[in-house]
């Protein structure tokens, strides 16, 4: 008994020190790493075919892609393993990441430095200021911005609202909600919507802007002024969320988006309100748009731009990893790859000196609103995005919306919730 | 010389101690140190990874101040009273039902005892359709031709807790079932016995003879049950994923989202100390009375 003990403990030393004697070994014979692991949470159809052209532009320059997708829209998953892997010293070499999370992970110092290719390539020429403000800090560039999403965008199923006389685009609210009562008098479901937080404050972007206009959404979302925030703005948007609330069907909590986007797609419902990254899902299921659907801004928000980007943050890596890291940002803001990449995924190109020509009619309009937009001072981040306010702030707000939409709060209580939730994140 | 007798280490006590000590050491780093270290987390100013600036008590201050957070103790409130109370019910009940009749016992034991046997996680997803307006029981009983018949508790905010209580019981109750049972046998034939011959009907005799003499299967029943309540967590991510909007959030699911994903390590630190002292409140007087029947 004793002996048998004394054995297991001798053996039990001897492969804890062969293993460390291996690891060490491995380390010593260190070589040119080829590959670059990228963390993201493209997991549905569009998304996980656009990001399929990088991966294949990439593996025709002798890179291996080490893919590691965490589904989850809003990336929540992704950020949280993302965060175990830092802590633990093995960041992937590229994440994708959205708005203020980059910020705050360049202030922890987790982030490589790509001075040396954005030089080369010219990006601070071709990358709008509003990307810069999240791909850059402290004057060094940190992530590589692949798109531009907007987020007040709504989608129609062109069919019923031809059948129920319908004019699209619809410009005003007013005309809005008659058109959604008609659809649901119809006997369909008028409004396809998943009720998970963040889609919800997805809307929420839209609806503000449409209440009160781009210099209220400064104030409130950006801005997180207290007076707007519980102004009877606030309380005029919420209540159109009220309004909204109605048009669903009875089972929407919980629903993936692409699953929203589907029941517009097979015609169950007639509209979805979602970031352009919707045109994905459509074109994946062989819709024509003009035809088979159509897409204009949230009515009430014509001429304002609420964007998220997604971007490539890049970790430092050994340096044995850094050559093929610098090949992956540099694939990613290769005009070829942003033409090719934002054409699928219905987004427009994070660099402004890319032709139009193989968009379609809504990535162009996209194209010229967004320019226009950044002329016109109403391109903003989007709250429900983390483009307008740091993790916390954004949350809380979240917090609220969802609360309020699913029906834990009214419209007055909602907006008093609202000033002391934003207050109490900052 | 008693006393020097006890702190010689024999060779037992030497193989002992080295078989145990990494056990020891490993509790002692990953379990303790990491309590102390997340009340430390729980006072700085961390946020998306931990930092040491010093901020007092300003996380429990800013945590209470959070209706997310009142909601979430609301939740356990209302949870863990329905599913300790019920599933302790259910438990007895069905311990007493299988003791009355000793021939069903193969069969409904392992009946009422495999939801058990199964994750939470899959309990979860399992009931999560089952509820669910769309696909569950609802539209099962309207193609049965109850066309007015209605259950979207699942879908509603004020009810949707009670979906996750709903769910929790019955993964449990075979459990508690269990329990009740080792201690029903455990009690002596005799006082059965003599209380049916002198003529106890059998509610008297479960009442007033079996059941006051299962108090210390109810002290197990109440301190798995409690602890099993404040922990819960991947059975309402799997249910409800603290939905609709933030309805059923439990202190569990706050913890997680602030500590990990809402980059708010702080309050999610302050939100984990908080429950740490729940669960003290409910295991301490457990350890006493424990340690004080072993030195007995």
């Amino acid at each position: 008994m004793k002996k048998s003990l004394v054995i297991m403990l001798v053996l039990v030393l001897v492969t804890s020190f062969s293993l460390y004697a291996g690891g060490k070994t491995e380390e010593a014979a260190m070589e040119v790493d080829n590959s670059v692991e990228v963390l993201h949470w493209w997991t549905s159809g569009g998304e996980a075919a656009a990001l399929n052209v990088l991966k294949e532009d990439l593996e025709a320059k002798g890179i291996e892609w080490i893919d590691s997708p965490l589904a989850g829209g809003g990336g929540e998953q992704a950020m949280t393993v993302l965060r175990t892997r830092a802590t633990a010293n093995d960041a992937p070499a590229a994440a994708q990441m959205l708005g203020f999370d980059i910020i705050d992970w360049a202030e922890l110092g987790f982030l490589a430095n790509l001075n040396d290719v954005a030089e080369k390539e010219n990006w601070d020429a071709v990358i709008p200021d509003a990307l810069k403000k999240f791909s850059k800090y402290n004057g060094v560039w940190i992530a590589a911005p692949v798109n531009v999403h907007s987020t007040n965008w709504v989608w129609a199923n062109k069919k019923i609202c031809d059948e129920l006389g319908i004019a699209t685009p619809i410009t005003s609210w007013v005309d809005y909600i008659t058109a959604l009562d008609k659809v649901q008098a119809s006997g369909r479901i008028a409004l396809a919507h998943g009720g998970q937080a963040w889609q919800d404050a997805t809307i929420f972007d839209g609806v503000v802007i449409a209440a009160g206009g781009p210099e209220f959404y400064k104030a409130s979302m950006i801005d997180l002024d207290p007076t707007a925030l519980g102004s009877d703005t606030m309380l005029k948007a919420f209540g159109m969320m009220t309004q909204l609330r109605g048009y669903l069907d009875p089972n929407f909590s919980g629903r993936d988006w692409n699953l929203a986007s589907a029941m517009v797609i097979e015609g169950q419902a007639a509209f979805q309100m979602m970031g352009d990254w919707a045109k994905g899902e459509f074109l994946n299921a062989g819709q024509v748009p003009g035809t088979d659907f159509v897409a204009f801004r949230t009515p009430g928000t014509q001429g304002t731009v609420t964007f998220n980007a997604d971007q490539f943050v890049m970790f430092k890596v050994d340096e044995s990893k850094r050559a093929a890291q610098e090949m992956l940002a540099s694939a990613i803001l290769s005009p070829s790859f942003q033409v090719a990449f934002n054409t699928v995924k219905g987004s427009v190109p994070a660099r402004t000196d890319v032709s139009d020509a193989e968009f379609t009619i809504i990535g162009k309009a996209g194209m010229k609103e967004l320019a226009e937009a950044n002329k016109n001072g109403t391109l903003f981040g989007s709250m429900a995005h983390g483009h307008a306010a740091p993790a916390a702030v954004k949350n809380a707000v979240m917090d609220v919306v969802t609360s309020h939409f699913n029906g834990q709060y009214g419209d007055a209580e909602a907006v008093e919730k609202l000033v002391q939730a934003v207050a109490n994140a900052q | 010389m008693i006393a020097i007798r006890k702190w010689k280490i024999t060779k037992d006590d030497l193989v002992a101690r080295t078989v145990l000590f990494p056990t020891v050491a490993l509790t002692m780093v990953f379990v303790y140190a990491f309590i102390i270290f997340t009340i430390y987390i729980s006072f700085t100013n961390s946020k998306l990874m931990p930092s040491f600036g010093w901020v007092g008590l300003q996380n429990y201050i800013k945590l209470f101040k959070l209706d997310h957070w009142h909601i979430a103790l609301k939740n356990m409130l209302i949870f863990s009273i329905l599913y300790i109370g019920l599933s302790t019910i259910f438990g007895l009940l069905m311990a007493i039902l299988i003791d009355l009749n000793k021939f069903s016992e193969t069969f409904f034991r392992p009946i009422y005892l495999y939801p058990m046997a199964i994750s939470f996680i899959v309990t979860g997803t399992a009931w999560k359709w089952f509820l669910d307006p769309g696909i569950g029981i609802e539209r099962i009983m309207q193609q049965w031709g109850f066309t007015s018949f209605h259950f979207t508790w699942i879908k509603d905010s004020e009810f949707a807790i009670y979906t996750i209580v709903i769910a929790a019981i019955w993964q449990v109750s075979g459990y508690i079932m269990v329990i009740f049972l080792a201690g029903l046998r455990a009690i002596p034939h005799e006082t059965i016995e003599s209380a049916v011959v002198d003529g106890a009907s059998v509610f008297t005799l479960y009442t007033k003879i079996v059941i006051p003499q299962l108090s210390a299967a109810f002290l197990s029943v109440f301190v798995i049950l409690g602890h099993m309540a404040i922990k819960s967590y991947d059975l309402v991510v799997a249910l409800t994923s603290g939905g609709p909007g933030r309805a059923t959030e439990l202190p569990s699911t706050f913890m997680y989202s602030y500590t990990f994903t809402r980059n708010q390590m702080g309050i999610g630190a302050a939100s984990a100390v908080f429950m740490l002292a729940i669960f003290g409140i409910i295991i301490i007087p457990y350890l006493r009375h424990q340690i004080k029947a072993d030195v007995e």
